[in-house]
């Protein structure tokens, strides 16, 4: 019989242990990236000319961050990898690539979705003027390209990646304006129980906050964001919020980084037909799946971020276990007791991860109070007021409906930024639960696909 | 549980169901129009948008010419704007098929004596006009009335015209059953309500055939799905709708920009579509065959990229010719269905007709093309 053929898209934390898994079995894997080096989001390499230490890059993920990166490199020869390749589609067993304008299709016979997240955002007043990023974004310039995204930056949202990114930012020695945290204190209080499931990592996030106050970095929570204020011209130049205690304030910042922890990229799973449930802790639609990560469609495997919002450390553990969950699939025998160990460890991330929802909730509730002339959807300029007067005239609250009526999510993001915001206004204004919204249905490509692809030269 | 009774049930909510019922309110009469899903998501709602008479069979040209008065005036008519916009439709043909000339000037002809002006262009003369032609256009059909229009938004303004008239639309009602009981159908939904009414319109495309034959009258109806794309925007430039004149499946491709700068691809090979599912896909080697179609029509478009594929579900028969009229079997029943991949231009000309025809009895549309009968086995 010929070798199981087994593709592995991503190559984060996540999907580099389940490709070292499945080489561990003595199997040749297939991995497939978007970026040009692996380590994923959080553990981005620097360009090859850069020589930041790892200590400086990563901070107390740095031990983590090595072990990651050496392990892939470890694996050079013995898998096949295609960096800087988007899977656009799947159908039919088969993933379909593009590279530039070349195309692949490639048959499998188990494909392990590592797909990890993007920040989860809340449109407001102004979040589309130059300036303001994502966190993500932020972190990506100071990673990657060792520049600041600002020369007075507000971070403003909500999660670990608030706190994390804004420390970066003041151990980079780039001037840090505030940190806004829509977040009440006491919900830390109320989350302590399960964030107490890893210690350690709760520890850090503390460290996180007294670097912050060291720095003499004001952090203020329950905050409401009001506006990001500038003009078209001159993009950023102050942020308008009001206090837990509702008084107005504004604060100069020529840069803001905006967030509210993040969400999972599913579009593979859903173009691969997989199952979906709406998630109401996290407000997620996810794709289905069993402990082991098996979706709910035969050879697709899920893991890391992309099947759910559980950090980096639990993607490792899950990408190993997709991944042994395939090869079990496939009849290699794999140790049952890993298996256990494995799930066992998930299980506490997942812990840890319910407490930082409760933590740093998203603020679902801030949709409804987004002013008409702020712009929801950027790809296709559609503001609030657009999408509320869409609402009135065709009475339209099913997800796709509000999208082929208003163009929201239409563009080419396809609704990853603005979509669950929407969904949130869609349902405020019409006073249902916001899953009743529904879900905005996947469509090919992923992300944009050049009209030139598979052309000869 | 009976419903209220009306004059006329519709089953179908697309483009024709939903006009039907804005036009049987014209005539005075009480429409119930019953949509599985929501008005206008499969075939009215994901098809190309082209307002298109040009390349229709000549028969269908006295109905596409009622339907475009209809598309001219629906600001006024539906009171909302379904970016209808009568800029023009063009239809080339290749090199390699230059027997199509002669089909191109022979149809310009005798569409001329149903009202169709074509304007017959060299490929050279094309390309000083429309610079992004390839080098493969040979020649080309310039119909300066024809166009496009949004079709996510036309089937569903046509519902919420006629729901002011006082339209009864009811969307997530699926027919389970139809049968005449006396002078009057009685159609029942899944959910067990029922509805009745001495007139009924079956205007329920690709799934027209479950309809039919509980009338005795099976229709060969294939389910199709159309292959569409769409670039991300660009600057307003491409006025008309444009498309291809071949006969091979593959080689057929269309594309029109829209004003807020989206070209709109569609063609090539359809794709599978599962109406019991109310789904279908887009086949991921039928973009690429559509693409390089693309390529080879206007070359141009080449450096711009897709953002989104998307198909929906389209009843095809077997002459491409709807089934349009009276039944041959029940009286008080009507069809409108099976349009084939292409009802959208002609689908307001469909409503107006089919409630002329149930309205006053006879319309001055040829309708012998359409009949169900044309599908019937010899007894």
């Amino acid at each position: 019989m010929a070798e199981p053929r087994i593709i592995i898209v991503g190559a984060g934390p996540a999907g580099v242990r389940a490709a070292e898994a499945v080489v561990q079995a003595g199997l040749r894997p297939t991995v497939i990236d978007e970026a040009r080096r692996s380590g994923g989001q959080i553990y981005r390499r620097q360009p090859d000319n850069f020589t930041r230490p790892y200590e400086k890059l990563y901070g107390t993920e740095a031990g983590r961050a090595k072990a990651l990166h050496d392990s892939f490199d470890a694996l050079t020869g013995k898998i096949d990898y295609l960096p800087e390749t988007l899977v656009w589609n799947i159908a039919d067993q088969h993933v379909w690539t593009a590279s530039g304008n070349i195309q692949q299709t490639l048959p499998y016979d188990a494909l392990i979705l590592c797909t990890g997240a993007t920040d989860r955002l809340m449109p407001m007043k102004g979040w589309n003027l130059a300036g303001a990023y994502s966190l993500g974004g932020a972190q990506v310039a100071l990673k990657s390209q060792a520049v600041s995204i600002g020369s007075e930056v507000l971070f403003m949202g909500s999660g670990p990646l608030l706190y994390l990114v804004a420390s970066q930012y003041v151990q980079a020695g780039a001037k840090v304006a505030a940190v806004l945290d829509t977040s009440p204190s006491t919900a830390r209080i109320k989350a302590l129980p399960d964030l107490l499931a890893l210690p350690s990592v709760l520890w850090n996030g503390i460290q996180l906050t007294r670097a912050l106050k060291k720095a003499k970095v004001a952090v203020h929570h329950g905050i409401t964001p009001l506006e990001i204020m500038g003009s078209s011209e001159t993009g950023v130049s102050a942020v308008r919020y009001r206090t837990a205690s509702g008084a107005e304030k504004m604060i100069a910042c020529d840069a803001v980084a905006l967030g509210y922890h993040l969400r999972p990229e599913t579009q593979l799973a859903d173009l691969a037909r997989c199952d979906f449930a709406f998630d109401p802790a996290t407000h997620h639609w996810l794709p289905l799946r069993d402990q082991d990560g098996r979706a709910s469609v035969k050879r697709v495997y899920l893991a890391g971020d992309g099947a759910k919002i559980l950090g980096a450390r639990s993607a490792e553990a899950s990408g190993k276990l997709a991944a042994l969950a395939a090869l079990a699939d496939l009849g290699r025998a794999t140790g049952n007791g890993e298996m256990i160990a494995l799930r066992r460890e998930v299980a506490t991330y997942a812990k840890f991860a319910r407490g930082l929802a409760t933590a740093f909730p998203w603020p679902a509730h801030q949709a409804a109070a987004i002013p008409d002339e702020a712009i929801i959807c950027r790809c296709e300029a559609v503001s609030a007021g657009d999408l509320r007067s869409v609402m009135r005239e065709t009475g339209a609250v099913e997800a796709n409906r509000a999208k082929a009526f208003s163009r929201i999510g239409m563009g080419r993001c396809q609704g990853r930024y603005c979509g669950l915001a929407a969904a949130e206004l869609i349902a405020a204004v019409a006073q249902i639960p916001v899953e009743q919204v529904g879900r905005l249905r996947g469509q090919a490509p992923v992300k944009p696909l050049p009209i030139a692809i598979g052309e000869e030269e | 549980m009976m419903n209220a009774a009306s004059d006329v049930i519709i089953v179908g909510g697309g483009l024709m169901g939903s006009s039907a019922a804005l036009f049987l309110r014209g005539h005075g009469l009480s429409v119930t129009l019953l949509e599985t899903d929501l008005i206008g998501r499969q075939a009215s709602g994901t098809n190309f948008g082209n307002v298109r008479r040009q390349g229709r069979a000549l028969h269908q040209l006295p109905l596409a010419n009622r339907a475009l008065a209809i598309w001219r005036k629906s600001r006024e008519l539906l009171g909302t704007d379904v970016e209808y916009l009568q800029s023009g439709h063009i239809r080339v043909c290749y090199r390699e098929r230059p027997e199509l000339v002669g089909a191109m000037e022979d149809y310009a002809d005798k569409a001329r004596h149903e009202g169709l002006e074509l304007e017959l262009l060299t490929g050279n003369a094309l390309r000083a006009k429309f610079p992004f032609f390839g080098a493969d256009v040979l020649a080309g059909s310039y119909s300066a009335m024809d166009g496009h229009a949004n079709p996510r938004l036309a089937a569903p303004a046509f519902a919420r015209a006629a729901r002011r008239l006082g339209a009864a639309i009811h969307e997530n009602t699926k027919i389970v059953d139809a049968q005449k009981v006396g002078e009057d159908f009685h159609v029942t939904a899944e959910d067990g309500r029922t509805f009745r009414a001495p007139i009924l319109l079956i205007t329920a495309g690709a799934w027209g055939n479950a309809l039919s034959s509980q009338f005795g009258e099976p229709v060969p109806i294939v389910p199709k799905g159309p292959n569409m794309s769409v670039t991300e925007p660009v600057p307003y430039a491409i006025h008309p709708a444009v498309g291809v004149m071949t006969p091979l499946e593959e080689e057929t491709v269309y594309f029109r920009q829209v004003a807020r700068g989206n070209i709109v691809l569609g063609g090539s090979t359809r794709g599978p579509s599962y109406p019991d599912q109310y789904r279908s896909y887009v086949l991921p080697q039928n973009t690429l065959s559509q693409l390089k179609q693309i390529r080879r029509l206007a070359p141009a478009l080449g450096k711009l990229n897709i953002i989104r594929v998307w198909s929906g579900i389209e009843g095809y028969l077997p002459d491409s010719q709807p089934v349009m009229g009276p039944s041959g079997t029940t009286s008080g029943l009507y069809y409108a269905f099976g349009f084939s991949g292409a009802g959208f231009q002609i689908g307001p000309g469909v409503g107006e007709t089919m409630a002329e025809v149930i309205a006053k009895g006879s319309t001055d549309i040829p309708m012998e093309p359409y009949q169900i009968g044309r599908f019937a086995t010899a007894p």
